[in-house]
């Protein structure tokens, strides 16, 4: 009986402790993706809620040349592809919130131009002088190879967006609920907005060191969107949301670890799968909540 | 509420907002076209006219959501903190959506004391407490705001109006789309506020109630028909007259020539 729990014990600890016990680079990917995800939740859940879920598809693929460009300067140094990232990723966001302001073009019009040349920009000067196989290592992040600089930006960027999170906390929020009404009381409405697609930028730029500019925006969305059937209020979204991303990364991780899968795609599955589960049984407008008959209230 | 003389522009000790050959529009095609005239401060002031007669257009210039083609508008300045307008417009843009509780909502109207720190203290709770109380939504402070109907919806607007506290308040069509008690009470509230002196623009197509309450009227068909006492202005003959305007913006329009002589 006891050896039974003992073996039990051994097993559990070997599959869920040992990986990260006994690899230093496990724990590194495990405090990388754990400091992702505090600063991803928080801002997927506001991305979400502005109904902006596809616009970080979209600035992944702005950052993406900007990345591409560090990278052929100066090899593959972390350092100098979230700078190009950051600058590409910012650069896209200003010229087309200039653009907007100012012609007739609608903001996700102006954002598609501006990324899609960026993004043909990137592919085209990488194809100059790359190759394929480097560029696959800017697609799909490497997680397991988390050095002391990356995670000093990781807990940076992630510090950074609470940070400002917490400052612009209430013109974002009026800013998605009634934006005019915030217009005519504070100039706070743009700079709120451009300060927040800024956030997204960093998030993104933090995320692809880890898990590639494609995947990036899955530690993003898929959290955010999970959250939504656990939590109607906006606090608890933001806690579930940053709980999904924490411990699908640790359940890609381990799986990862085990089955030899590469790391990043194995985290977004992991996500994808909490998503799934409770888009079927989540507490809140989850599918099978809504096909059990419920009995209507008396007032 | 509305600041010593000092403040106001100069000639016009008593206006709470006045107008200098103003032309609003939009594309350059004017929706008001060259409007003169001063509203006093404390004046409960409906805005009257046929649909694209330029209410709507009128309010937005007077919050400032719109740069005038043409002339000026001059608003009197209240206190330090300068012009406060409260502008309820037509179609309240708020997504209704977002979880946001209907006292949130109503605290945003703290704005201008809260700013983007400043925590709501406890008086400023009763005082939210006080104006959800007052539009009739005691108890609702905890509802999610997509839950409301569309008259209790409007009712937790206009809470959040009289939490701007402001000198001048604009409504854009505040009766459209709720029942008749709602309608009743909404206006009992714009009648208290007109006792508390504050400058009132109303934007509304049932003349019978701006009959009923408001003492001036300004009759528009993107220039002034008339604008005076209630009576004198809903006449027959105004009222055909404003009806007369196209609404059509003529595409082939030359530039006006007219002048602020």
């Amino acid at each position: 009986m006891r050896a039974e729990r003992g073996v039990m014990l051994d097993a559990l600890y070997g599959t869920l402790i040992a990986p990260f016990a006994e690899f230093d680079f496990m724990r590194r990917a495990l405090i990388g993706s754990i400091a992702l995800s505090l600063g991803a939740g928080p801002v997927g859940v506001f991305m979400m809620l502005r109904r902006m879920s596809l616009f970080g598809d979209a600035m992944a693929h702005a950052i993406l040349p900007g990345a591409a460009i560090g990278f052929l300067v100066s090899g593959l140094s972390l350092g100098a592809m979230t700078l190009g990232g950051l600058a590409a990723g910012i650069l896209v966001v200003l010229l087309a919130g200039l653009v907007t302001r100012n012609t007739a073009l609608k903001e996700d019009a102006s954002l598609a131009a501006f990324y899609l040349i960026s993004l043909a920009a990137g592919v085209t000067i990488v194809s100059l002088k790359g190759s394929n196989i480097d560029l696959l290592h800017v697609l799909f992040g490497s997680i397991l190879a988390l050095d002391d600089l990356a995670l000093i930006l990781l807990a940076g960027i992630t510090t950074c967006t609470l940070l400002t999170l917490a400052v612009i906390y209430r013109p974002l929020i009026l800013e998605c609920v009634d934006p005019a009404y915030l217009q005519s009381v504070s100039r706070a409405g743009g700079p709120t907005h451009l300060v927040f697609l800024i956030l997204v930028v960093l998030i993104l730029v933090g995320g692809f060191s880890a898990l590639g500019t494609l995947l990036a925006v899955g530690i993003l969305m898929l959290p955010a969107a999970t959250s939504r059937f656990w939590a109607r209020e906006l606090d608890g979204m933001i806690v579930a949301a940053t709980l999904t991303a924490i411990l699908s990364s640790v359940i890609g991780l381990i799986v990862s670890y085990h089955s030899g899968l590469p790391t990043g795609p194995v985290i977004i599955l992991s996500t994808g799968c909490l998503y799934a589960l409770s888009l079927l049984f989540g507490p809140q407008g989850a599918l099978v909540s809504r096909l059990v008959p419920h009995v209507h209230l008396e007032a | 509420m509305i600041a010593s003389p000092a403040h106001l522009p100069d000639g016009m000790p008593d206006a709470a907002i006045r107008f200098d050959n103003l032309t609003l529009g939009y594309d350059r095609h004017p929706a008001v076209h060259h409007l003169h005239g001063t509203i006093p401060s404390g004046s409960l002031l409906a805005v009257c006219g046929p649909n694209g007669a330029g209410k709507s257009t009128l309010l937005k210039g007077v919050a400032g959501a719109l740069s005038p083609l043409n002339g000026r508008i001059e608003i009197a300045r209240a206190g330090r903190g300068g012009a406060r307008v409260a502008y309820l417009p037509q179609l309240a843009a708020l997504d209704r959506t977002f979880p946001i509780s209907v006292a949130d909502v109503v605290a945003s109207g703290l704005w201008h004391k809260a700013g983007l720190f400043r925590r709501i203290s406890n008086g400023e709770n009763a005082a939210i407490d006080a104006a959800l109380a007052a539009v009739g939504l005691a108890g609702f402070e905890s509802r999610w705001i997509g839950s409301l109907s569309g008259g209790q919806f409007q009712r937790a607007l206009f809470a959040r109006l009289m939490l701007q506290d402001a000198p001048i308040i604009l409504l854009d069509e505040p009766l459209n789309a709720v029942d008749d008690r709602t309608a009743a009470d909404l206006l009992d509230l714009v009648k208290h506020w007109h006792g508390e002196s504050r400058t009132i623009l109303v934007a509304l197509h049932d003349l019978n109630v701006v009959r009923s309450i408001f003492p001036q009227t300004l009759l528009l068909a993107r220039e002034t028909v008339a604008w005076g006492r209630t009576e004198e202005v809903l006449t027959p003959h105004n009222l055909t007259a404003a009806r007369r305007m196209s609404e059509a913006f003529d595409e082939h329009a030359h530039e006006c020539a007219r002048n602020a002589a």
